[in-house]
């Protein structure tokens, strides 16, 4: 099933690469380019063939991992790919988790006290949270912890990864390892030692550790308040449905304490609708990124997406774009795969 | 013969006048619902009589217009303490020195038109593409469903941020681009309905009668979708109307002087600090706007849905 996506993502993006009007060369390396230049970059990318031959040498360049070279930067897209993810990756995955861990409970609290003003006030309040625009949200946030709250202990950071004068050393510094540049160990040690807080933690800075988490506080907040909105009215409503049925009642009726009936028989059955929204979350934190990173002077993928848009940097445009998406069904294969061990009642076929 | 058919056609108007009033009484008993209709007519008012209620033009600018006016102040309004000397901005002056209550009012007309106009074109489109689909079946229905497989497979504001880069930037283009990438949905409900529908007897009835396939698609099995289709456009409306937004924040969308939230937000940005009541205001608007569209939606779920409908009586 994925593979014919992950196909039709790249056939997508290339057709979208050749609707671009005017010169391909001149709308990929800028207006200034030269008649010798466009010739090499006519060959390089295969533009002088049909396009069935353009289409297998396009492939054949991502499958190989080259996405070609930006634009502005003038450097090789994979490279810029290894350096902005992790921080997207990092801000991501805190969203995510504050979306899942205040998400679920919320939902049960709803789904138990049904009616009750816990449940009206956190169904107002996820309502109000699928409504909001995220950057307006960050703004906002920003407005508040920054400005606001200055000289309170409750100030945060608006921009950057950690203050000024605070260097994150790269574990495998730290820990002396010696490795030959841009070989391939090096730029997975690289992107590790750039997700920050992963870093810090592993090496044991806890000073900066808690800089950069203190940066990422306002982003992920504003990142995850959709997700977590979804999540909880998810939660709720499978909750809810669960809770109806029979066995349910069985379980309370034999004398299970009905803690123990929510959390271990009820959330166990009403999981597999709330994984699946999970991962498509995924996707909204994805495209959040791009809002919120360039609120808060986060140098990662949706900032420079951003910005590669705004200076029209197609190769970056594309690669970030296919990354993206391919992540995105790769997660949502993850949690297809997941109902297995959720509900040993599905078997893959 | 004329009186069966008389009274078949009673019949029918009948059972469908009290379906439609079951439907609106169980709509009419949704505290969502009503929430919503009650914001989203306020808004379809405010637009409608935008220019009475607003006091200046959304794109004048006051230079020269009003004596000692500077850019970017602050929200100033006479009952609560601003000198009554001064002209009065409830929401504050803009970066151009635009009075922004009148930009905030207009903006309801372009962020409706932009819900209603995206919504329409991804539902005709994808009514079209769920019908073949659903109906046709085999392999023309495997090609669409697959096509549209893809589609979903990009976080969907991604997929428009990335087509409006390619078209280029523009109000057009961006509410073409969230048209385009929220066409999978309805297809979808379309398609849904139709295969449920297309094996129910009556169907084969109308075939056994002699039906044309377009004549049952259109008069027999369509009608079902309607539904669906209503609840699903209602809550799309609102995703589309933030997803505009944040395109035109990206400056991919509408372009200034237009009096649209996400593009007044998108140019204010780095005042926050300075002159939050610019970001402010946009925001709130857009999110009313969202939220009476969500309510709505969510409402109508309730009461269409009749399983849904159970658990909440």
């Amino acid at each position: 099933m994925a593979i014919p996506v992950l196909i039709g993502i790249l056939v997508i993006t290339f057709a979208l690469a050749r609707m671009i009007p005017g010169e391909p060369c001149k709308a990929m390396l800028g207006e200034k380019a030269t008649a010798e230049v466009c010739a090499r970059f006519n060959v390089k990318y295969g533009f002088d063939k049909p396009i069935t031959t353009q289409f297998g040498i396009y492939m054949k360049n991502i499958l190989q991992g080259d996405f070609g070279d930006s634009i502005r930067f003038s450097r090789p897209v994979t490279i810029i790919l290894i350096e902005r993810l992790p921080l997207t990756i990092e801000l991501g995955s805190i969203a995510l988790l504050i979306a899942i861990s205040l998400g679920i409970p919320l939902g049960i609290l709803s789904a138990v006290k049904r009616n009750s003003i816990w449940d009206v006030l956190t169904m107002v309040g996820a309502n109000i949270g699928v409504s909001m625009p995220v950057y307006w949200l960050g703004l906002m946030l920003a407005y508040l912890f920054a400005l606001v709250l200055k000289d309170t202990p409750f100030w945060l950071p608006p921009t950057g990864r950690l203050t000024a004068g605070f260097v994150a050393i790269p574990f495998y510094q730290v820990w002396g390892w010696q490795m030959a540049k841009q070989s391939f160990i090096y730029h997975i040690a690289e992107f590790l030692a750039n997700i920050y807080t992963f870093n810090s933690l592993i090496t044991g800075d806890w000073k900066i550790f808690w800089d950069s988490l203190k940066h990422l506080i306002l982003p992920s907040v504003a990142l995850s308040t959709i997700p977590l909105a979804i999540i909880a009215r998810m939660t709720r409503s499978s909750m809810l449905e669960v809770m109806k049925l029979d066995y349910i009642r069985t379980a309370r009726a034999k004398g299970l304490k009905k803690k123990t009936v929510i959390l271990k028989h009820a959330l166990r059955n009403a999981l597999l609708p709330i994984i699946t929204i999970i991962g498509l979350q995924v996707g909204t934190i994805f495209a959040g990124a791009v809002l919120t990173e360039s609120i808060f002077g986060l140098a990662g993928v949706g900032r420079i997406l951003f910005e590669a848009i705004t200076a029209r940097d197609y190769p970056i445009i594309q690669a970030f774009t296919i990354v993206i998406a391919v992540g995105y069904v790769f997660i949502n294969l993850l949690v297809d795969l997941s109902y297995v061990f959720i509900d040993p009642r599905i078997r893959l076929e | 013969m004329a009186p069966v058919s008389l009274a078949s056609e009673t019949m029918k108007d009948y059972r469908s006048n009290s379906l439609w009033r079951l439907t609106l009484r169980r709509i009419f008993k949704q505290r969502s619902a009503i929430f919503g209709m009650v914001i989203l007519s306020f808004l379809i008012l405010v637009a409608i009589f935008a220019n009475v209620i607003a006091p200046y033009d959304p794109e004048e600018v006051l230079i020269g217009v009003e004596a000692g006016i500077k850019k970017r102040s602050a929200p100033c309004i006479h009952i609560l303490g601003c000198p009554a000397d001064q002209p009065q901005h409830i929401m504050g002056i803009d970066g151009n020195v635009r009075d922004q209550f009148s930009r905030i009012i207009f903006g309801s007309r372009i962020s409706l038109m932009i819900g209603f106009t995206t919504v329409g074109f991804a539902i005709i489109i994808g009514t079209i593409l769920g019908a073949l689909s659903g109906y046709a079946g085999g392999w023309v229905d495997n090609v669409i469903m697959r096509i549209l497989d893809v589609l979903m497979a990009f976080p969907s504001l991604l997929l428009a941020i990335t087509i409006v880069s390619v078209l280029g930037p523009g109000l057009q283009n961006a509410l073409l681009a969230i048209a385009i990438v929220t066409i999978p949905v309805y297809a979808r409900v379309v398609r849904a309905s139709v295969l449920s529908i297309k094996e129910m007897p009556y169907v084969a009835a109308s075939r056994s009668l002699g039906g044309s396939p377009f004549h049952i698609l259109i008069s027999r099995i369509l009608p079902n979708a309607i539904p669906p289709l209503i609840v699903t456009g209602t809550l799309g409306i609102g995703t589309a109307i933030l997803d505009a937004a944040a395109l035109s924040f990206l400056g991919l969308g509408a372009q200034p002087p237009t009096p649209e939230w996400g593009t007044m937000l998108g140019s204010e940005r780095n005042q926050v600090f300075t002159a939050p009541h610019l970001v402010f205001y946009p925001g709130i608007a857009i999110m009313l706007t969202v939220l009476a569209f969500n309510l709505l939606g969510d409402g109508l779920r309730d009461a269409i849905d009749p399983r849904l409908g159970q658990a909440s009586e």
